[in-house]
């Protein structure tokens, strides 16, 4: 037996790693990302003529909750038609039995990147009322993405926003569902853990990014909802707004509130925090933040100032009217 | 699919090393050593300091204890990987003046094992260590290039014995060439005097052996489902969150 040369065993080890695709209709490309339990791999699609993403998982997955995850992710986005969720063209399983997904080719900066080019906070923020969209298109659906933090967004070329990676999503009308009697709506999506705390994430089991995990999930609390997305979009602007801007009482206001430790405390959704940032946009009073007298004329004048500027020149030649002409 | 996507295969070896039957006994070190012994050999020489002749010697010893002194009795896959028990193992062989002294005693006869060593005290020499390449690190490269090199064996025969023709030639070809890039399907085509799919199938199915190949493998040199993941990741050059 022969050592292996260094370049023989990055070769080897690509082999195994890369997915067999023989028996489906793609032709694999490069490997473009690598995830917590997989990989994303360009492949083309020659009856189609287009390049696609496939996600397979990178290992064996012998307690199958890997799988599971993988399948269910695909089915959660399946479920989530919206322009800023990476579509899902095909499922199914490689001849090893490792399951993979087909999605759209994502082509983009991650979120933390996109926003450094962007030299105002109007249009950071503007930004994070894009990721905010498809956020709460899925709270809308009963979905909790779970996840959320720069890597998991992706912004396109003409300032696109897609949200990824929904592999730990949770899927609230799932519990629903199984309270309510008779059949649910549309097929359940199987957990990808025990169900003890609620469906798919069994209490005590800790999923997520530490930093922008709410603090109940960073516990492992089973019943984690909306809110602990609106802990992570907080996260997201505050990153996204800078130290500089957190100056402004408002807005740090609105970062706060959606940090906040307890949910109670927090926006109730992604619709609610985005309403606030836009209202912080447009000059109005922010839900967050209880204004003080001079705080609200300091704002009315920021917002009004073009009329204001045109009263007081109106005023102002009124007076030296008034002074030259005496009347 | 049920219990996961290893299929059932040969015992561990550190099950396989206590078996009553000796055939699997024996089969069982032969896997052990042909792993580890190259880990073994660089890791005496680069952590220890050892000249060639010592570090040969050492490894022998190594291999002759396990049994002797029936060392993977006291592996406990719950503790640690069965890779780093070894290496640890081995440190205590190196670190032990006194037995070192006592090697002939101990070696208890035991028939030294044919080991390359020449071929791989040349590739050591030829092969700088990283700059901040620490000994368990490089320990777990030549882990690694062991276990390839092993299952690469394991393909051939599997691929030869069921008569598959030009799946391991077009494999050694695409995966082992030695130009940055394999020649095209078409060119492989051309040279082996078949189709192109017949190229494209005879690959696909000496990647999926060899991984499977390598799988089986990573099954036998692990003590438990957790340990074969950690190693599988460690192989595969991903890291374990």
């Amino acid at each position: 037996m022969t050592a292996l040369p260094d370049a023989a065993v990055s070769r080897l080890v690509r082999a195994i790693r890369a997915p067999d695709l023989s028996g489906t209709r793609y032709v694999l490309g490069r490997e473009v990302g690598r995830g917590g339990m997989g990989s994303v791999w360009e492949a083309e699609d020659p009856e189609l003529g287009r390049v696609v993403a496939l996600k397979v998982l990178d290992l064996p997955d012998a307690a199958g909750d890997l799988a599971a995850r993988l399948k269910r992710e695909a089915r959660v986005l399946a479920r989530l038609e919206h322009p800023g969720v990476v579509p899902v063209h095909d499922v199914g399983t490689l001849p090893d039995g490792r399951p993979w997904y087909a999605m759209k080719l994502v082509r983009g900066d991650r979120l933390d990147a996109a926003a450094a080019l962007l030299p105002t906070l109007r249009e950071r923020l503007r930004l994070f009322l894009r990721v905010c969209e498809p956020v709460a298109f899925a709270h809308a659906r009963g979905i909790v993405h779970r996840d959320l933090k720069p890597s998991n967004v992706m912004v396109g070329p003409f300032g696109e926003v897609l949200v990824l990676d929904w592999g730990i999503a949770r899927l609230l009308d799932e519990e629903a569902s199984e309270r309510r009697p008779g059949p649910p709506a549309e097929p359940p999506i199987e957990p990808c853990e025990p169900r003890a705390g609620g469906p798919g994430t069994a209490a005590g089991t800790v999923l997520g990014t530490p930093g922008y995990m709410a603090p109940e999930q960073a516990r492992g609390d089973g019943g984690v909802d909306a809110r602990a997305d609106v802990w992570a979009l907080g996260v997201l602007l505050r990153g996204l707004a800078g130290p500089e801007a957190l100056r402004a009482r408002r807005l740090a206001a609105i970062v706060a509130k959606a940090t906040a430790e307890r949910p109670a405390e927090r926006y109730e959704g992604a619709p609610a925090l985005a309403a606030d940032v836009v209202r912080y946009l447009d000059g109005e009073p922010v839900t967050a933040y209880r204004e003080r007298p001079w705080e609200r004329a300091a704002r009315f004048a920021v917002r009004h100032r073009v009329a204001l500027l045109l009263l007081l020149a109106y005023l102002a030649a009124r007076a030296a009217v008034l002074l030259v002409y005496g009347r | 699919m049920t219990g996961g996507f290893f299929p059932p295969t040969r015992a561990s070896v550190v099950e396989a090393l206590r078996s009553g039957d000796a055939a699997e006994r024996e089969r069982a070190l032969g896997t052990l050593v042909a792993a580890y012994w190259r880990p073994v050999y660089r890791h005496v020489r680069r952590k220890w300091g050892k000249g060639h002749e010592e570090a040969a010697d050492l490894t022998q010893d190594f291999f002759a204890e396990l049994l002797t002194r029936d060392l993977l009795a006291r592996y406990d896959a719950r503790k640690a990987r069965l890779r780093t028990y070894l290496r640890l193992c081995v440190d205590g062989l190196a670190a032990n003046a006194a037995k070192a002294a006592s090697r002939q005693k101990r070696g208890g006869g035991a028939a030294p094992l044919s080991l390359d060593f020449e071929g791989a005290r040349e590739e050591l020499e030829r092969r700088a260590p990283g700059s901040d390449e620490t000994p368990e690190r490089a320990f777990e490269t030549e882990w690694a290039r062991s276990v390839l090199a092993l299952a690469l064996e394991r393909l051939a025969v599997a691929l030869e014995g069921r008569g598959k023709g030009i799946a391991h030639p077009l494999f050694e070809i695409c995966e082992l060439g030695a130009g940055a890039e394999a020649p095209s399907y078409a060119e492989l085509a051309e040279r082996f005097g078949v189709s192109v799919s017949d190229v494209t199938n005879g690959l696909s199915l000496a990647r999926r052996e060899f991984r499977r190949t390598v799988l089986d493998l990573l099954r036998e040199l692990t003590g438990s489902e957790e340990e074969l993941r950690l190693e599988t990741r460690a192989l595969l050059g991903i890291d374990v969150p």
